[in-house]
């Protein structure tokens, strides 16, 4: 009988020991999240404008330009259908170039700037970040059928890829 | 013909592998003395086999065989030879036919030093790693061939990725895999155990030090790769909880529960099912790493080029491992008396502990990395989990897991009076409270509370090992012998207590260089002119332009710096930034003053202007050296736990269980 309500105890207080962390862990995950978005819904409105989010997509040709300070950067990120303006200071990443993904962590500024404080590096010159992937076929496959649907009136309105 | 030969080596390996896993098991199953006794000489051939692929695959790199796809795109005539060896190992197909004949060599080395166990126990180990072995060749043999043919044969090859032209990584990936395949052998122990019904203390025994020498080679794996990132990677941080970084993390929290959890079940043959069930998770997690790794499916700095078939293979073969050897552990396990019982203050309460805060790890690592993926699949969006999260949450447990690793050790088996463990660590906890206070004083600055909490805990694991040292030898004379006496106890059956009380001081090691790193750090972007200079931490940094320096195959600008501490020059320093002929690349190499107490660490960023100008990276990174010292101290511990006379393995000399039981409780 001891050993057993011994042993009830200490199932108790494990199951409620572990129901607290487990809910500590998920609230304190809550706050150090950061969701994807791509420039097609960030155009959409559909990102937090008091949280940081991650924003990627590939950098535009031609687009990127170093500031006064030697230290900032502004470069656009495109993801074939709409373009974010990043601003960013500091080392950029080896791989990074313009034509290549990249995604970047920061807030979006009252002025439509996403200003990132992290810029994601790969190791692999031929790799691309999964979300950029996606996010690229999404917009590739809505292109598609936005030029299905306006090519029928009027051709030549033609989304690029 | 001679990558034929290979293909046709691993193929060879893979019916030997069948055979291993059937008939050795059916044997024992049965009683067929000679089905058992087939287990060494195939696990033998099986070493051979591979043996014999790897070589194949070593000479088509040597002799740049660009009709060999994957030399084709890994390697380059320009590469330096011993990145040519390297390079086997730098892609996907390569790195896992490494990880097969590790796997293969840990099954020779069972057969090999094995002789004081009986036939059955061996004839399943090797067959449960039969088993393992098929699912990977079939791997390499189905999706990723590393022999297949490039037509028509390119004349140059793509090159190594630079980031793996470098010594730290050309010996971090076989380190890694050693561990990970290591644990390999504790399932195998672990499974063959559960077939047989016969879990003990002797299986414990048996198995402990296999899973240790698993675990050394992980932990100084592990510690391989956060060097090679701080150094390499210009970032200047030694742990990014990356889901690669994560995925080799998980088996090394399991792989600590279960060395510790063995220590029970050898000591006091209880935590049996227990243990058991951890070495099936520290198996199962590292093919879960794998998984992660290979299928592409996680946002990562490491990503191997991926492909879905092959994730998808890992996802099954994963299933069949994990789910095959659960259901076995749910037929079997209950029949597993659960061994000794302990009181609440006792060393078995301790170890609970330890394990308790392991495996909450774990699933928080698990949790945090693989996040994502839940996320996504609830259609919650895409996120990403910031490291803060994962910080924060091991500074929760971690201050539990150190006091109790000072107090675990300094408690008696079964049960123990407290105020006798009091007697013994009174004087640690008084010197650690010492320097929670002086470290507290508003006259060293520390703004954060964590400083004086993490050296005081540093402190206490430091002085309570000193103190259980002490214990240990109290009749031989106390502190003032303390030398001799270690010295005379070491070569008697002391090594396993010192090993232990090597990878606690480690541990302490780790902790004050992770609390004094995290908070004193500093790190500054800054744009340079030649000739300028810019002060950080105490040191001045003077800037002395860059110029052209060639390298075998790439091209670097060298920066030149000078480095004061006031007057007195300290060092000078030479990052580069080197493009590599082969794929055009860019790559950064920083350039670091190491030190005991401070690491002087300069990258350079990129030109800007036309002046000579650089964006430049300056860290003041102090006491980072004592968080891989820490690792190399608590893989020394392992070593010299291992090398205790008590598990000689080779010997033969099958000594009585009783008699060690003694000696070890002695």
């Amino acid at each position: 009988m001891k050993a057993r309500q011994k042993r009830l105890i200490f199932v108790g207080v494990a199951v409620v020991g572990v129901g607290i962390a487990a809910s500590l862990a998920l609230s304190a995950l809550n706050s150090n999240i950061a969701y994807f978005f791509s420039p097609s819904q960030v155009h959409a409105g559909e990102h937090p404008t008091d949280a940081v989010f991650r924003v990627g997509g590939l950098v535009v040709e031609d687009t990127l330009k170093r500031q006064q300070d030697g230290l900032t950067v502004r470069f656009d990120v495109t993801d074939n259908a709409r373009t974010v303006p990043v601003s960013y200071t500091g080392i950029l990443p080896d791989l990074f170039g313009e034509g290549q993904g990249v995604v970047a962590k920061g807030r979006i500024g009252e002025d439509g700037v996403f200003y990132a404080d992290q810029v994601l590096a790969k190791h692999d010159e031929s790799y691309m970040p999964p979300e950029v992937e996606d996010t690229l076929q999404t917009a590739h496959a809505k292109g598609a059928v936005e030029t299905a649907v306006q090519s029928m009136p009027a051709a030549g309105n033609t989304v690029t890829q | 013909m001679i990558p034929e030969l290979g293909h046709f080596a691993l193929i060879l390996a893979l019916l030997l592998a069948v055979v291993q896993a059937a008939f050795p098991l059916a044997g024992s199953l049965s009683g067929n003395r000679p089905w058992m006794t087939m287990a060494r000489p195939l696990a033998y051939g099986q070493l051979t086999m591979i043996a014999v692929a790897f070589a194949a695959l070593t000479q088509a790199f040597l002799t740049s065989d660009f009709s060999v796809l994957y030399v084709a795109e890994h390697s380059n005539t320009l590469l330096p030879t011993i990145y040519k060896i390297s390079a086997v190992w730098g892609g996907h197909e390569g790195s896992l036919l490494l990880w097969v004949l590790m796997m293969a060599a840990w099954g020779a080395a069972v057969a090999a030093f094995s002789g004081n166990l009986p036939l059955t126990v061996v004839a399943r180990v090797i067959s449960v790693q039969g088993m393992v072995a098929i699912g990977f060749l079939l791997f390499m043999l189905l999706t990723s061939n590393p022999f297949e043919r490039l037509f028509p044969v390119p004349p140059e090859g793509r090159d190594l990725n630079p980031l793996l032209q470098d010594p730290g990584l050309a010996i971090h990936p076989p380190m890694l895999y050693m561990g990970y395949v290591g644990f390999s052998v504790a399932f195998a122990f672990a499974v063959a155990a559960l077939i047989g019904g016969r879990l003990d203390a002797a299986w414990a025994r048996w198995s402990r030090p296999w899973t240790t020498v698993a675990w050394v080679f992980l932990t100084i794996g592990i510690m391989l790769g956060s060097w090679w990132a701080y150094y390499e990677l210009g970032w200047g941080g030694w742990w990014f909880w990356d889901p690669v970084e994560n995925a080799s993390l998980m088996p090394w929290l399991v792989g600590t529960a279960l060395i510790h959890s063995l220590a029970v079940t050898e000591k006091r043959a209880a935590f049996k099912s227990w243990t058991v069930l951890l070495a099936i998770c520290a198996f199962s997690l590292s093919l879960l790493g794998t998984f992660l790794v290979r299928s592409g499916v996680l946002t990562s700095v490491h990503a191997f080029a991926t492909d879905p078939s092959r994730g998808l293979f890992i996802l099954i073969f994963l299933c069949i491992v994990v789910g095959g050897s659960l259901a076995l552990y749910a037929w079997r396990a209950p029949e597993v008396s659960d061994g000794g019982q302990f009181g609440v203050v006792s060393r078995e309460s301790a170890l609970l502990g330890n394990n308790l805060i392991f495996v909450a790890f774990t699933v928080l690592v698990l949790f945090g990395t693989l996040a994502p993926l839940i996320y996504e699949a609830f259609n919650w969006g895409k996120i990403s989990v910031g490291f803060p999260w994962f910080n924060k949450m091991f500074l929760a447990l971690s201050p539990f897991l150190a006091v109790l690793i000072g107090l675990g050790p300094a408690t008696r088996w079964k049960g123990d009076n407290p105020m006798r463990v009091l007697k013994t660590l009174w004087w640690a906890l008084a010197l650690s409270i010492v320097v929670l206070a002086v470290s507290a004083l508003p006259l060293f600055g520390h703004g954060s509370l964590w400083v004086p909490v993490g050296l005081a805990l540093a402190a206490w694991l430091f002085f309570a090992h000193v103190a259980i040292v002490r214990e240990r030898l109290r009749n031989k004379g106390g502190l003032a012998r303390m030398g001799p006496a270690i010295l005379a106890d070491l070569r008697g059956s002391g090594r396993s207590f010192y090993g232990m009380v090597t990878a606690h001081v480690g541990v302490a090691m780790f902790v004050v260089g992770v609390t004094v790193l995290s908070n004193d750090q500093l790190e500054e972007d800054v744009r340079m002119s030649p000739g300028d200079s810019h002060e950080l931490a105490g040191y001045r940094f003077e800037f002395l332009g860059a110029q052209p320096a060639p390298g075998p195959n790439y091209m670097a600008q060298r920066g030149e710096f000078k480095v004061y501490r006031g007057d007195r020059e300290v060092t000078r320093l030479y990052p580069e930034k080197r493009a590599y002929m082969g794929g055009g690349m860019p790559m950064t190499e920083a350039a670091i003053d190491p030190g005991l107490f401070r690491d002087i660490y300069v990258s350079l960023g990129e030109p800007v202007g036309d002046d000579g100008d650089w964006a430049l990276r300056l860290y003041y990174k102090p006491f980072v050296r004592w968080i891989w010292l820490g690792a190399i101290l608590m893989a020394l511990g392992g070593v010299l736990a291992v090398s205790d006379p008590r598990y000689r393995l080779a010997g033969a000399r099958a000594r009585k269980p009783a008699a060690d039981a003694a000696a070890a409780t002695a």
